[in-house]
This record gives structure tokens, sequence and C-alpha cells, in this order.
């Protein structure tokens, strides 16, 4: 119905993303806050099996066509494209992951709708939706409001919890029938495994991760001192792989690894939001940072706010000394 | 031969802690200093890269805004070829607006299209309305492919082999004819260093074209209301003291758990 809020499923080699499930939770108190419906959106080659788990809706508008076999964003973005303007919805949600990140902006600019990015939550008052979302690396956060619609909304992971968006019914479904190219500009041609890591970091109890504030790539042999004795691995963010200082096995983050250790020592990571979202699983976070309003701050349980120089080296001593005592 | 396009964007540096504008809806300025965004630094690099290997032009395009001499000249020293800046536009933080004059100015001021590959940064942290990468890519029509970590030209069919990354070190691969718009995330080595030495004979011997965007600014399909700082006091406990304390304190919290 026209003013539902709609949410797009992610899926990507057969299976429904977590983070579908959480934006069907934030779309579920948003459409009760509209007074709307909610509709999951299933593009894909097939029906799919991904139906039964989709309960959260109110139903379910299905687009197969063999185009969609991949999440390609440009065939995603044209599908949409047709969907939307006959039927209304107030807003479609879709998550902001690396398979799905330049559908809303493809879309968006396709059809001349409002866009917003990284949104971490969306609320209607007095009628208006409002959009909050993370800007300047978790620096900043904007209030932002629409102008007109259907509204298109990237949400990041982690926005509700996934239990209460996974909800084990099929709902009602409409099959909409798209029209794709046979013949897509951008042809896909396969995926490609990681190559094996010497370590795997996902597997390891104590991680002790870098970030930007390692500032040379010989400091690195700092963290992985402490590694050592702490009997532990290191990892590291985005701009310490890119410099090459760490192999990208070892990266943690929405492109990199999802991990939970048991200890995540972040030394000189400032937070980005895409970063917190492959650690804040860990059982324990201790962030090290010279800058006390780094985001990291937020999602640590403890924090120093200190030049990482000035503690580690006092750090490796200390658990060095705690070793032998254990030791002797 | 290839004739790169390459779209650089400035950002605030965020080693210098922004700070929100009386308004409330705009950073203060006087907080700002502009660096040029880290993913526009690897698609110069992969386009600095993709010239090397294949010849041709690297054009570098950014809209006028303060220290844009500094990050086009350093371009210039890094190995473009020819620099751009529009000036005229204020899109004020929205994406889409700065889509659309680009757009219009790319297709308008003759020298800068046709490009075989326009390439730019995945992403900025100041997108609010959307990445620049796709919107531009449909304004013009092209094929998109993001969050690029590898590109393959083949100048005689006219294609890209391109390497997207997903979650968990998985990549993807995908054929795309030229032209095409590639939002890069990682080039295939770090960025190269430049020593100012050669920036400042870049801005003795080359030049910076400045053009101003042709056309009416739409109006941003957004308002903003609010820009806060979230609270980041909210969850660590912060544990003070000399770094030997502090170093006994985090020992005591592994200890705690078992794990020392």
């Amino acid at each position: 119905m026209a003013g539902d809020i709609w949410v797009l499923v992610e899926q990507w080699r057969g299976r429904v993303s977590d983070v579908t499930y959480e934006v069907l939770a934030l779309g579920r108190e948003v459409a009760a806050a509209a007074g709307a419906g909610l509709q999951a959106v299933l593009l894909g080659s097939g029906a799919g099996e991904a139906l039964p788990s989709l309960g959260a809706a109110d139903g379910v508008l299905v687009a197969a066509h063999a185009a969609l076999a991949e999440p390609d964003p440009n065939l995603y973005a044209q599908a949409l494209a047709q969907m939307i303007p006959q039927r209304q919805p107030r807003a479609l949600f879709i998550p902001q992951t690396n398979v799905t990140m330049e559908v809303g902006p493809l879309l968006a600019a396709r059809l001349g709708l409002p866009f917003v990015n990284s949104c971490r939550d969306i609320s209607i008052a007095d009628g208006r939706l409002t959009a909050r979302c993370v800007l300047y690396g978790g620096k900043v956060e904007a209030a932002v409001a629409p102008r007109g619609g259907p509204a298109v909304l990237g949400i990041l992971p982690g926005a509700r919890p996934q239990e209460p968006g996974r909800v084990e019914r099929t709902p009602p479904t409409t099959a909409v029938s798209v029209d794709l190219p046979a013949e897509p500009r951008v042809r896909f041609h396969g995926y490609t495994e990681p190559p094996p890591g010497d370590v795997d970091i996902t597997r390891e109890n104590v991680l002790v991760s870098v970030g930007r504030g390692i500032q040379r790539g010989e400091n690195v042999a700092l963290a992985e001192e402490l590694a050592g004795a702490l009997g532990g691995a290191v990892c590291g963010s985005r701009p310490v792989i890119d410099q090459g200082w760490l192999s990208s096995s070892r990266q943690v983050g929405t492109s990199g690894m999802i991990v939970k250790p048991q200890v995540y020592l972040a030394l000189g990571i400032s937070g980005a939001p895409e970063h917190v979202e492959g650690m804040k699983h860990a059982a324990l976070i201790i962030a090290i940072n010279s800058d006390p309003r780094a985001p990291i701050f937020s999602v640590a349980h403890y924090g120093v706010g200190a030049d990482l120089f000035d503690i580690v080296p006092a750090l490796i001593e200390r658990v060095k000394a705690v070793r032998q005592k254990a030791a002797s | 031969m290839l004739n790169i396009l390459v779209l650089l964007k400035l950002v605030p540096d965020l080693l210098e802690e922004p700070e929100i504008a009386p308004d409330g809806r705009s950073l203060d300025p006087a907080s700002v200093r502009l660096i040029l965004s880290e993913r526009d630094e690897h698609a110069l690099e992969e386009a600095l890269l993709l010239k090397e290997r294949h010849g041709g032009s690297v054009t570098i395009v950014a809209l006028d805004v303060p220290e844009v001499d500094d990050v086009l000249f350093t371009a210039l020293a890094k190995g473009a070829d020819r620099a751009w800046k529009i000036s005229g536009v204020e899109p004020g933080m929205s994406t889409m607006v700065a889509a659309g004059s680009l757009a219009r100015t790319l297709t308008s001021v003759p020298g800068l299209l046709p490009a075989d590959l326009i390439l730019t940064g995945v992403q900025a942290i100041d997108d609010l309305d959307g990445q620049i990468g796709p919107i531009l890519a449909q304004l013009l029509e092209l094929p998109y492919v993001g969050i690029v970590c590898r590109v393959e030209v083949s100048p005689d069919t006219r294609t890209a082999v391109v390497v997207r990354e997903y979650a968990g070190g998985v990549t993807g691969s995908f054929e795309v004819p030229l032209p095409a718009v590639l939002g890069v995330q990682s080039a295939e080595k770090p960025p190269r260093y430049v020593p100012v030495a050669k920036v400042r004979a870049a801005m003795k011997a080359q030049r910076v074209e400045k053009v101003p965007a042709p056309g009416e600014l739409e109006s941003a399909r957004l308002e903003i209301l609010q820009l806060t700082k979230p609270e980041t006091a909210g969850r660590a406990v912060m544990l003070e003291g000399a770094p030997e304390e502090v170093a006994a304190q985090v020992c005591d919290l592994l200890a705690a758990r078992g794990l020392l």
C-alpha cells in the first residue's frame, strides 16, 4: 500500500544477511509509529528460501528475474526504480553494507528522490520522518529530514538487535514483474576466497589491534611484542592494511574480519563505524588513544586517553613481569 | 592509452576535533582544516598506476574550496597531467547537489570528457546523502562498480575487469565496458609520497585551470535539522595515572578474566 515502510532484503551468496533482520526490526518500529504496513522487498532469481524467516514483515514484494541472481547494485536500483513510483512507499530502508552500499544513491539519483547515508536510527515525530546519520568517522551525528519522498535510507549495521526482526513465519507475498536488460553492462565473473593468512584472527582469544595512531610500519613491532607477551595475535584497522603494514588477512571491520576475542586491545584506533562493526562483540575491549574524544571510547569497556607509545612499553614490561612471576 | 579523470574531494582533517557552528547545522569552519579524502588518495594512486601501465593521461577535478590548490599541485607533482578546479559551487553538505554540478561541468566544459575511466574514492567521511561515484554514474548514464581494490584494463576490447571487496576478505570480479565510473576502496599499492620540493616545483611549472560551474545549483532534497557530537564518554571506564599505573590496571583486568 502507499505509505508503507519497505525494507530491502540483503542476500549474498545464497543467504539473507543478519543486517536484514536488524533493519526489519527498525522498520517494524517505524511502521508502527507511522501507522503503516511493513513490506520486505526480495530481489533475486527465484522466490528463494528466505521467505519463511521474513515474518517480521506484513508482506513481501518478490521480484524474481534471472538477472538478479547476484546482487548487482546497478540492476537492484533498476528493479527498485520500477517498483517505487506506482506503489509509493513512505520510505525504503536499505542495509548499508559492502553488498548494497551504492543501491540507494543509484536509485535516488535515478528517480530524483531524497537519500540519507549511514543512518543509525529512524524516527517519526509529529508525522515527520527524521533520520539520524553518522558523519566524520563517528565524530558527528546529523538529524536530517528528507524533503518529499519516498525517502531512500541507507541503514548501518547495528541499528537494532536482529532478534525482533527475525520471525519464523511466511508472510503473504506479492509477485512483481520487473523489466531488466538481458545483457547487463556490468558482468559478474565470480567470487574469490581470501588467501589463507598466517593466522586466523577470528580464532584468537587475545587480539592487539593497531590503527592509524601506530604512525609507521616499523612501529607495528611494538604491537607484535605485546601480542607475543600476551599469547595473542596482531590485527589492524583499514589504514594500516592500506599502507601495507599488515596483510589483509589481519584486517578487522566490515570489509575484513568480524572478530569476537576474549580481549581486544585497540591501539591508536579512532573507532570509525566500519571498524567498530568488526570488533564490538569482543568480551573485553580496552582502547588506548591520545584523543579522549575518539569514538572508540563509546564502544570500549575501558579506555586510556594517552599516547600509545607511552603506555604500550610499560604494558609490555608489566605483562612480562607478571608472566615471569607466575613461571617462577 | 587511457584517459582517466579523477574526482578529488576535500574533507575535514579529523586529527583536529570538528566543532559545530552556532547555527547547529554546519561545522564551524574555524575548527576545520581541509585535506584530500583518504579514499580519493587511493583513487588518484590507482589512476597513476594505470597510466604507468598503459600510457595516457590523468586529469584531476575538484571543487574550488580552501586548500584545494595544495591538493591539486600535490597531485600534479605525483604525476597527474592536468588539474581543474570548479568555482562557484557551494553544495553545503549535499553530495547529490555537488554531483549534479560536477555532471553539468564535465559534460559542458571542453577538454574534460570523454574519459575512459572516471575514478573517485568509494566514500568520504562527510557523505550525507550518498557517495559521489554512483550518483555521478547515474547522471552520466555510465556503469558503476564500487569498493574497488584492483583494475585490469584491456585497451583492445575497451573493457576493464575490476575487483570489488566484500566481507571477510572475499572479493568479486566484474567486467565493465569503458567508459565507466569506479569507486576506489584501495589502490594496488599504498599512495605514493611526494616531497614538498616537488610540489613547489609543480606550483612553478604547472597550472590549475579554473572554470565556473555552469547552470544553477538545485536545492538539496533533505533538510539538516541539527548536528550533534555523540557522547563518547558514555561507556568506557577511563583508566588514569602514570604509564606504569595504567599498565598495572590493564594487567589486573586481564588477570581477572584469566587472560594473564
